[in-house]
């Protein structure tokens, strides 16, 4: 059963279209992210589900109950803010306590529960600090504990960790993995950043200007991607103009840059297609019969990444891992794996 | 030489802002070259003297009470709540705060006056040869201060909300707080330094208030106008117990205000304005509008009243509830007739020089005083800031004071009677005003551009002049337009400051009443209401812009 339904779900502010036809499942326990650019129309979405804001087309179920008309009040979402939003005249147990009052519950079962979800976030003991005096990390707890002691149905949060610096990120997005699955809540993380989004989700959904362009998990976007945006958006690659030869079983032939290429995409023969090449779909290989020569070279720890010249011209990308030819060094590559997609011309671009 | 520029700055105010203080507080304990408590038992054993302390406080603390509730649920609907005409109505909802107080008194007696339009109407449909009522006494003061000072909390509170943080409106609404749970555990708490302030404002505002009870009190004495009346009466040592008594007033609740407010609470002030909510109910959004709009109709009334009057022909309302005939000949009048005109240009004058002497001033001490942490800085900034928590009144008595001997030693000169006093005092009321405004934005400047300039060669001077200045240019001419204002409409001070050569327009106004010419009054009011709306918009926009 699914536990957050999005069924054409459609937002307009003023003439400018920010949500178009959005649908997606989250089933019961899921963790789903909202992958996209600044600007793509994520946040507006999550508000449209937590009730910030009002559709103007489609439905919103959440566990069951249609909420397309309710009011935030009656949604139960739990809502981590980008900014967090911590009530700054309240202290770490009047924020957490604050979603609790409508439970009735008495004096001590609220300061258990209180108890119990600080726990959780690893902040026992700080009920009676002020929020303003905690650090960004323990500010991020608090909102999370705040967003949780209420028992949401769904966890929905903005660019949770975009607040925090860099070195303090990895551990705590770490962190905020294992809480959800822990409580097995459903969740919705919004973030721009694709190795957040491939950390934490089970499924991924890639907006782009306000359109869904693909649902599925990280390696389906990865070695799959329906759109040549999601192609560019995940992972590296490099956009070629190519031809189909002929369709082979699921996958297609492809004559691009004078090479013939294997890729994913529909696509009937003759088609002209973009073509969009990973790094390891070539390797470098002196018996290799394409020849080129090396224009640029970038380090990137494990490996180099080489961007190639063609003798036709085009230029592709290809990761090298051995002691590194030098920029001008003529080389030759080789065909290596899956990693080339096919996009017809026509699909947006 | 920082250090050279602070002493000096700081031996300046001495001199103008505290020095004129301390000589009311020992001349309330000397008579005849003798230290003497004579004075401050006459007060305390007369009953008058209790009563006008008595009745201080209670109007400034009902003032506080009926003003913040016009105030600030005024400024909650117009911030909050989506409807039609909300822009107009905010902006009208302003408008007591660049009225001039005795203009803004004036305009009461227009409206609910004994010979007012609304006594007028009711003689006139009921027949009656007499008022139905005296518009006088401290109801009469209280309402006048409630419905022109109900501003600061509406214009605090509005600001206040314009850096509101919404997403914690919206944190407390996910959590399932209704509306008014979250007014009452996020927005009001929050809100309270806004509306702490607003209530401290109207506190010192009504402590000091001079022209409503002036006009308005009849039997009904309050400090400021008790002291004017011991003072006439030559008590001079008794009128400056009374003075000290003020400046206590105002202190305790300077002092209060601080301990209630609380610092006010950090990290509430980021992020967008709420926008407002369109309630979706269509009969809630014109209730909402047709219920403002009859506030707003209520409390401007008086100003309209004033616009009216300003119209009436000489000699055209005398008997009828609406006057019989209109003309623009008292617009002309000022202008046309010397004898009109000259007060404007003596208050032009002196408010201009005033608030240009000030402007150098605070902008000099802005300069010494960039650095808070500096324990000089701190005394420049009490000293700016004095003449704003005590009473005008006060001062223009202490002024006076001050200024009638010679004593060069103690920079103590006669302008008593001269040309100067008057001026002199406008500069320490515009003082403060100017003076907090510059000190602010100078420190508001990031010092990095400072720093930036002079990596680039520039020197000390250099830099101020072509970076600072221009960058403080903004506020400095806003707050230098408030100030000018508040000298031009001035009445507290020149009504006990004024010569025959620097009668100002305030006491030309109430001239003009006197001889029955209240379309000529009303009209010097106008043109001062336009000139200080004026003023207050250089001064928003500035702020704005900085
Ligand atoms: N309240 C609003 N009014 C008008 N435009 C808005 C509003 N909120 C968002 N937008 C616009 O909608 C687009 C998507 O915004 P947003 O959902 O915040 O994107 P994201 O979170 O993906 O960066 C942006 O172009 C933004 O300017
Ligand atoms: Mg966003």
């Amino acid at each position: 059963m699914s536990t957050v339904a999005l069924d054409g779900v459609r937002k307009q502010f003023g003439d400018v279209a920010v949500v178009r036809d959005f649908s997606l499942d989250v089933a019961d326990g899921e963790i789903v992210a909202l992958l996209g650019p600044s600007g793509s129309g994520k946040t507006t979405l999550l508000r449209l589900i937590a009730g910030f804001e009002q559709v103007d087309g489609g439905r919103i179920v959440l566990g069951g109950d249609d909420v397309t008309s309710r009011p935030p009040v009656a949604r139960r979402c739990g809502m981590v803010f980008q900014h967090y939003a911590l009530f700054p005249h309240l202290d770490v147990a009047g924020n957490v306590g604050y979603g609790l009052s409508g439970e009735r519950l008495d004096r001590a079962a609220m300061a258990t529960r209180i108890a119990e979800v600080l726990e959780l976030v690893d902040l026992s003991g700080y009920e009676r600090r002020p929020v303003t005096a905690l650090s960004g990390g323990q500010q991020q707890r608090v909102a999370l504990a705040r967003a949780l002691a209420p028992r949401p149905r769904v966890l929905l949060l903005d660019e949770p960790l975009s607040n925090l610096d860099p070195t303090l990120r990895e551990r705590t997005r770490r962190e905020l993995r294992e809480l959800v699955r822990r409580i097995g809540i459903t969740t919705i993380l919004v973030t721009h950043e694709q190795e957040e989004a491939f950390d934490i989700a089970d499924r991924i959904a890639l907006l782009h200007q306000g359109r869904l362009e693909q649902v599925g998990t990280p390696e389906e976007l990865y070695s799959m991607p329906a759109t040549q945006f999601v192609a560019g958006f995940i992972g590296r690659s490099v956009t070629l103009p190519g031809e189909v030869i002929r369709r082979v079983g699921d996958s297609l032939e492809v004559a691009a840059a004078g090479i013939t290429w294997r890729a994913t995409g529909a696509a009937e023969a003759g088609q002209a297609v973009r073509l969009a090449i990973r790094p390891e779909a070539l390797r470098a290989d002196p018996s290799g019969t394409i020849a080129g020569a090396v224009v640029r070279r970038r380090f990137a720890g494990a490996s180099w990444f080489l961007t190639v010249r063609l003798d036709d011209g085009a230029e592709v990308e290809v990761a090298a891992t051995s002691a590194s030819p030098a920029v001008g060094d003529r080389i030759t590559l080789a065909l290596a794996g899956p990693g080339a997609h096919a996009f017809a011309h026509d699909a947006p671009p | 030489m920082r250090r050279v520029l602070q002493l000096f700055l700081l031996l300046v105010l001495a001199w103008i802002v505290v020095e004129p203080l301390a000589i009311v507080g020992v001349e309330s304990v000397r008579r005849d070259g003798a230290w003497t408590l004579d004075a401050v038992r006459a007060f305390a054993v007369e009953p008058n003297e209790w009563r006008a302390a008595w009745n201080s406080t209670w109007l400034a603390a009902l003032s506080v009470i009926t003003g913040t509730m016009i105030g600030v649920p005024l400024a909650l609907v117009t911030r909050l709540a989506g409807f039609p005409g909300r822009r107009v109505v905010s902006a009208l909802l302003a408008l007591p705060a660049v009225l001039p107080p005795l203009v803004g008194v004036v305009a009461f007696l227009f409206l609910y006056g004994e010979s007012g339009v609304f006594s007028r109407g009711i003689m006139a449909l009921t027949g009656s040869e007499v008022a139905p009522w005296r518009f006088e006494g401290g109801g009469a003061v209280l309402l006048i201060h409630a419905t022109t000072m109900y501003v600061y909390p509406y214009l605090l509170v509005r600001a206040a909300l314009a850096t509101f943080d919404t997403s914690l409106i919206e944190a407390a609404t996910a959590l399932g707080a209704g509306r008014v749970r979250t007014m009452r555990t996020i927005v009001l708490p929050l809100l309270r330094p806004a509306i702490g302030n607003g209530a401290l404002l109207i506190a010192l505002t009504s402590l000091a208030s001079f022209s409503a009870p002036y006009v308005f009190g009849g039997g009904f004495r309050v400090l400021p106008t008790q002291l004017i009346t011991t003072r006439l009466n030559g008590d001079v040592s008794v009128a400056m117990v009374e003075t000290l008594v003020l400046v206590a007033l105002a202190l305790f609740c300077l002092g209060a205000a601080t301990r209630l407010g609380g610092p006010g609470v950090r990290g509430a002030g980021k992020g967008l304005a709420p926008a407002p909510a369109a309630s979706r109910k269509g009969w809630r959004r014109s209730l909402t509008a047709v219920g403002v709009a009859a506030i707003t109709v209520w409390l401007l009334l008086p100003h309209l009243a004033l616009l009216g009057v300003s119209f009436v022909a000489p000699g055209a309302w005398t008997r009828t509830a609406l006057p019989t005939a209109w003309t623009g000949g008292n617009y002309v009048a000022l202008i046309a007739e010397p004898e009109r005109w000259r007060p404007f240009g003596t208050s032009l004058w002196m408010a201009g020089l005033a608030a240009a002497a000030a402007a150098v001033l605070a902008l000099l001490v802005a300069v010494a005083a960039r650095d808070p942490r500096h324990r000089l800085s701190r005394g420049l900034e009490v000293a700016l800031g004095l003449p704003w928590a005590v009473p005008g009144t006060v001062y223009a008595i202490a002024l006076a004071t001050m200024f009638s001997v010679t004593q060069p030693a103690a920079g103590r000169f006669i302008l008593i009677g001269t040309l100067w006093l008057l001026p002199l005092a406008y500069l320490v009321r515009a003082l403060p005003i100017i003076g907090r405004a510059v000190v602010a934005a100078i420190r508001a400047l990031d010092p990095a551009y400072d720093e930036a300039a002079a990596a680039l060669g520039a020197g000390r001077w250099r830099t101020f002049r072509t970076i600072t200045l221009p960058l403080l240019m903004p506020a400095l001419a806003g707050a230098t337009a408030l100030g000018f204002v508040t000298g031009l409409g001035d009445f507290m001070t020149s009504v006990i400051l004024y010569t025959y050569d620097t009668r100002p327009v305030s006491l030309e106004i109430l001239g003009a009443i006197r001889q029955g010419e209240l379309g000529i009054a009303a009209a010097y009011g106008v043109v001062i209401t336009l000139l200080s709306t004026a003023a207050f918009v250089l001064a928003e926009r500035s702020r704005g812009a900085a």
